[in-house]
């Protein structure tokens, strides 16, 4: 067993970003892994991909063309086994993203891999060492693979820094045979309602600390007395208050405005991923501890209303 | 119809909380348990289905010591028919791809028709243990379900999962199947005092390691990693504190957003 095997993952046609963070995660440590380091892309039209993934210290494309047009989560699993039969690695890199949820705990638990999912940080001390969070992101939790031949990692997004430029990989076509177990029947785009937040140059963002309903239209004002575009965070989309298109985070909007606001929003990793690249964060959380204050750059531990209030009056 | 929800009891940490010097962990008493968040939108979705389908049975199964009990009595009290509690303390460091190997022991002696995750622990955030569960049961699987329909016959669901960015993907899947499921998906119910009461009266098995053919070799062998150590994390510079009174601190965030919109 030797080297590193990356999962890059395409969607509809593109290349998704984490694609190239893989990459990057696994240049750093592909001599300590043994040499080399194998990018396989999968899915009908992978081969399209294939120059795109041939960065600096790739060492071979494989590109498995599969049946299926897009993702399904057993023949992605019975492709990747093939892959880690055929190459061997010491390290299997791919994406903590939804596709990836979907088949990779099953091939951990068919092959018997060292395994772990949400990974910030890699390290290496005769084998892999993963860094991530535990305890809902509250403390850091180190982990490491004894005795298991084959680790796979799933490296959250925007984590590990992105390669740039594709340079002249050999590519290579593997053959798989995989039978799908469920059927694709289509994809809808959520709704994109009245507002794209995405083009705010100011969101006041509202999340779970609101707790009521009602408080809403409170804030609809002062974001319009303020000048600012609401966004919210999950948990008031799940309870039917306010429409996806508002959603910042993983599963909504990834937005960068010049500030971003955030009144009574905790800050779970997904909802960091959407907002965290704003030029400008302000938090406001009663929770000293909070994982918002981690991404802010000024912080505020207080009750959003209270705060509410006093900035109704400041514009 | 027979619907499997494993559920878990999730520890929440209290805002001061020490890490453990002599070994990797935190102070215990500064642990809190709740019911995972997404498991209510799981058990209610099992709920609605066999309120639908007019009868069949709603089992909820946790792997945990004691504190576990309390999260299968709530799933309980909200309609849930019966719980099974599995515990050993060979399971204290029990990582995902573990539980997920004692969870297909109890959930095969239970031969469902459907089994329905969350997608997710708010503790321990792998999203994995459900679909490692599946691999187990060979059931065929889908993460992170924000629909899920019974067709006729109930041969067949078709389900809705959530990708990045809004995107929705329709799928349909045979029966059974293991799905992890979204929060979103419906409005979880609240118990009724008396459903709180009642559910004392309901079974609940508690059960080792040995019922179900395992120990703690069996354990060891599925984990997929070891905890070396345990920090709290490096914050960086973090935020800097704005302090003072609600007025203060509000003309403070005003100057400041006036200032970087103006920019």
């Amino acid at each position: 067993m030797s080297g590193v095997l990356v999962i890059a993952e395409s969607r509809q046609g593109s290349l998704r970003d984490v694609s190239l963070e893989l990459i990057g995660a696994a240049r750093e440590v592909k001599e300590q892994a043994g040499g080399r380091l194998a990018v396989a892309v999968i899915g009908a039209g992978a081969g399209e991909h294939a120059d795109a993934l041939g960065a600096d210290g790739v060492d071979e494309v494989l590109v498995v063309e599969t049946p299926n047009e897009h993702f399904e989560p057993h023949v992605h699993a019975a492709a990747v086994e093939a892959l880690i039969d055929e190459e061997e690695p010491t390290l299997v890199l791919a994406g903590h993203t939804i596709d990836s949820l979907g088949f990779a705990p099953a091939l951990a638990a068919r092959r018997g891999l060292g395994f772990a999912s949400d990974v910030t940080r890699l390290a290496w001390d005769g084998g892999p060492v993963a860094v991530r969070g535990g305890y809902g992101g509250k403390v850091d939790v180190e982990l490491d693979f004894p005795g298991k031949e084959t680790v796979l990692l799933l490296l959250r997004a925007g984590a590990f820094p992105a390669v740039e430029g594709s340079g002249a990989a050999r590519s290579r076509n593997v053959e798989v045979q995989a039978e799908p177990r469920s059927e694709h029947l289509g994809f809808r785009e959520a709704d994109t309602g009245d507002v794209d937040i995405t083009k705010a140059e100011f969101l006041l963002s509202i999340g779970r600390g609101i707790e009521d309903k009602d408080a809403l239209e409170q804030f609809e004002e002062l974001a319009d007395k303020m000048g600012a575009t609401l966004s919210v965070s999950r948990p008031l989309v799940d309870a039917g208050w306010v429409p996806n298109a508002r959603q910042v985070g993983q599963s909504g909007k990834t937005v960068k405005p010049k500030v971003y606001l955030a009144l009574g929003i905790s800050g779970a990793v997904q909802h960091l991923a959407g907002m965290q690249t704003a030029e400008t964060i302000i938090a406001v959380n009663t929770d000293p501890e909070a994982p918002i204050f981690t991404v802010a750059h000024y912080g505020v531990v207080a009750d959003l209303f209270d705060v509410a209030d006093e900035l109704a009056e400041q514009f | 119809m027979k619907i499997v929800v494993p559920v878990k009891q999730v520890a929440v940490l209290d805002e001061e909380f020490e890490v453990l010097e002599d070994r990797p962990g935190v102070d215990p008493d500064a642990i809190e348990w709740d019911l995972n968040e997404w498991d209510n939108f799981s058990v209610e979705e099992a709920l609605q289905l066999r309120e639908a389908a007019g009868d069949g049975e709603v089992v909820v199964v946790s792997v945990g010591d004691d504190e576990a009990e309390e999260g299968l009595q709530a799933c309980l009290a909200k309609g849930a028919d019966r719980g099974v509690r599995v515990w050993d303390e060979e399971l204290d460091a029990a990582d995902p791809l573990a539980v997920a190997q004692v969870l297909a022991a109890a959930v095969e002696q239970e031969s469902p028709d459907l089994v329905l995750c969350g997608v997710q622990s708010s503790d321990g955030v792998y999203s994995a243990t459900g679909i490692a569960l599946a691999e187990h049961l060979g059931l065929p699987h889908v993460a992170v379900v924000k629909g899920l329909e019974y067709d006729g016959g109930g041969n067949t669901a078709t389900v809705e999962r959530e990708l990045e960015g809004g995107l929705v993907e329709v799928l349909r899947i045979g029966l059974p199947a293991l799905l992890t499921i979204q929060t979103g998906i419906n409005e979880p119910r609240y118990a009724t005092l008396r459903a709180i009461k009642q559910a004392k009266e309901k079974p609940l098995e508690v059960k080792g390691l040995g019922d179900l053919g395992l120990d703690g070799g069996a354990v060891e062998a599925a984990a997929g990693s070891r905890v070396r150590s345990m920090s709290h994390p490096d914050t960086g510079e973090g935020a800097e504190i704005l302090k003072g009174s609600p007025s203060e601190v509000a003309a403070r965030i005003a100057e400041i957003v006036k200032e970087r919109m103006s920019g």
